[in-house]
């Protein structure tokens, strides 16, 4: 993965005329992994879309160092997905070979293979068949990760991957994350739990609408920052809260 | 009475309801596919805001045409209807207003005012064919008006299914890969339009879109993939045409309103039988 530093320059959004995040300077760089904490209302989500260039930037810059928009690969919360819509766990994977198959070119029988190593990969072997309402949800984010895995982007941005999942697909899915580590792919993803932030992710992107702080987990991580991390967004807090204890 | 003339003997000896039910037929396999797609985008109001976006189009068509001339209506209807479409869209999008809210302030405004249009010049009688249709007056020309529309959505739709269907399923993936979501976005709302026109002499602004949306809701109750509930939506939406027409010309019944009521019929029953339907969960055991 011949990947490029992306870097924030003192960056703010606005969204729906309100200043969502501001003051955001710092930089992915290649092959780096990152957690990206902060309360609930702090703007994260919002981060990714501008990190996508699903939203404007209101001020400051993002340079993306040459990556193209279908360079980044984008997991978004279940919630954003509908569940019941009538497809089968094939036909889903499978839209992660739209780099190749665009809106109307076939299949190539190597893609189709590569399909199938992804079910494998996320433990949803012969599921190809079943339709995505008949899925618990820690299945169903089995097969975005599978389809993921078939985009084969270059920076990958995960949103909530673990919220409401059983522990068994939390525990696989953090393996897939090992591998594209491995893999020298930079990634970043939005978490809740602590102890996943500081067991799996060396570096941490914290924030409360404004940066608190962006670098390695240890130093940012701090009972000091999570402590005015609090402060800075009372009341929405209380997850956060909660879980450092 | 035989079967014979109670089910073929009118359709046989005469040319209205031969023509009444072709036109059902083939607006069911241009609206029904359209209609299981704007179910699945959670849109089955917008389609409601679009028949009655289409109806001051029409009115103007009727008025410019001096008479009830589909043509006229139908390119007025259509003009209409997109550009109620790319207005909401663009104030939903502007301001806080939810594209639903949007669209219904919008389509509240059109009745009026096509209502207003057809009164000025025309008879109580117009207005109730524009409104309500005039299923059993359809001609040859009508019919060539809706099986074009029909050709058109069918190829349409078959061309450009899979970012159609990705763009329904996941919006956010298409934008990640570039795939130009808001183009077939804008497309499928022109198919809608073209549909309501379509089914618009046959049962009027107001009715049109009974055929695209109860055989969808019919489809979404017995299938589990997107073909089979395509499938199924036409071959509804044909069936009410064919049922609604007869029972219509045994009973003296309006027929527009007899088609729609069918379709309503079966979706009542569907909802009772079909697999996660109020009977199976009375009764798990026995069915």
């Amino acid at each position: 993965m011949n990947a490029a530093a992306v870097t924030f320059n003192n960056v703010s959004i606005t969204y729906d005329r309100h200043v969502a995040v501001s003051g955001m300077t710092g930089c992915f760089s290649p092959g780096s992994v990152t957690a990206i904490a902060g309360p609930n209302g702090a703007g994260k989500s919002t981060l990714l879309k501008a990190l996508m260039d699903d939203l404007p930037v209101a001020s400051g810059k993002i340079d993306r160092g040459g990556l193209r928009r279908q360079d980044f690969g984008y997991l978004p919360q279940t919630a954003e997905i509908d569940r019941h819509f009538p497809l089968t766990v094939a036909d889903t994977v499978m839209l992660g070979a739209w780099k190749e198959t665009g809106g109307f070119r076939r299949l190539s029988r190597g893609s189709a293979e590569k399909g199938l190593a992804a079910l494998h990969a996320v433990g949803l072997d012969g599921f190809g068949h079943r339709h995505i309402g008949a899925l618990s949800s820690g299945q169903f984010q089995r097969v975005l990760f599978a389809r993921l895995l078939l985009q084969d982007p270059t920076f990958i941005i995960l949103d909530e991957p673990f919220a409401a999942i059983d522990a068994a697909t939390t525990r696989d899915l953090l393996a897939i994350i090992d591998r594209w580590k491995a893999e020298n792919r930079t990634i970043v993803a939005v978490l809740h739990d602590i102890d996943q932030v500081r067991s799996y992710f060396p570096r941490t992107l914290l924030m409360a609408r404004e940066l608190i702080g962006w670098g390695d987990t240890e130093t940012v991580m701090s009972p000091a920052n999570l402590q005015r991390a609090r402060a800075m967004s009372e009341g929405a807090a209380a997850r956060l809260s909660v879980v450092a204890q | 009475m035989s079967v014979y003339d109670a089910v073929l003997h009118p359709f046989i000896e005469y040319g209205f309801m031969r023509r009444a039910l072709v036109a059902c037929i083939s607006l069911g396999l241009g609206s029904g596919p359209v209609g299981v797609l704007l179910m699945l985008r959670r849109m089955s109001l917008v389609g409601d805001a679009m028949s009655h976006a289409v109806l001051p189009g029409a009115a103007i068509g009727f008025l410019i045409a001096g008479g009830l001339s589909l043509p006229a209506m139908g390119i007025g209807g259509v003009v209409a209807g997109l550009i109620v479409a790319m207005l909401s869209g663009l104030v939903s999008r502007t301001t806080v207003l939810k594209e639903d809210a949007s669209f219904a302030s919008f389509y509240l405004a059109s009745l009026a005012a096509g209502v207003l249009i057809v009164s000025l010049h025309g008879s109580n009688i117009d207005l109730l064919h524009v409104l309500f249709g005039t299923i059993l007056a359809i001609d040859a020309n009508a019919l060539f008006f809706v099986g074009g529309i029909t050709t058109f959505t069918i190829t349409i739709l078959a061309i450009v299914y899979r970012p159609l269907v990705a763009e329904c399923f996941d919006p956010g993936f298409l934008r990640s890969v570039r795939g130009h979501g808001s183009a077939y976005h804008f497309l499928f709302l022109f198919l809608v339009v073209l549909n309501l026109v379509a089914g618009f002499q046959a049962l009027g602004t107001l009715m049109a879109v009974g055929l695209m949306m109860l055989p969808a809701a019919v489809a979404q109750l017995w299938a589990r993939t997107l073909p089979v509930m395509m499938a199924i939506a036409a071959i509804t939406a044909a069936v009410s045409g064919f049922l609604g027409l007869l029972l219509s010309y045994h009973l003296g019944l309006a027929s527009g309103p007899t088609i729609i009521l069918v379709a309503a019929l079966i979706y009542g029953v569907s909802l009772l039988f079909c697999p996660s339907g109020a009977l199976r969960r009375v009764f798990p055991a026995r069915i």
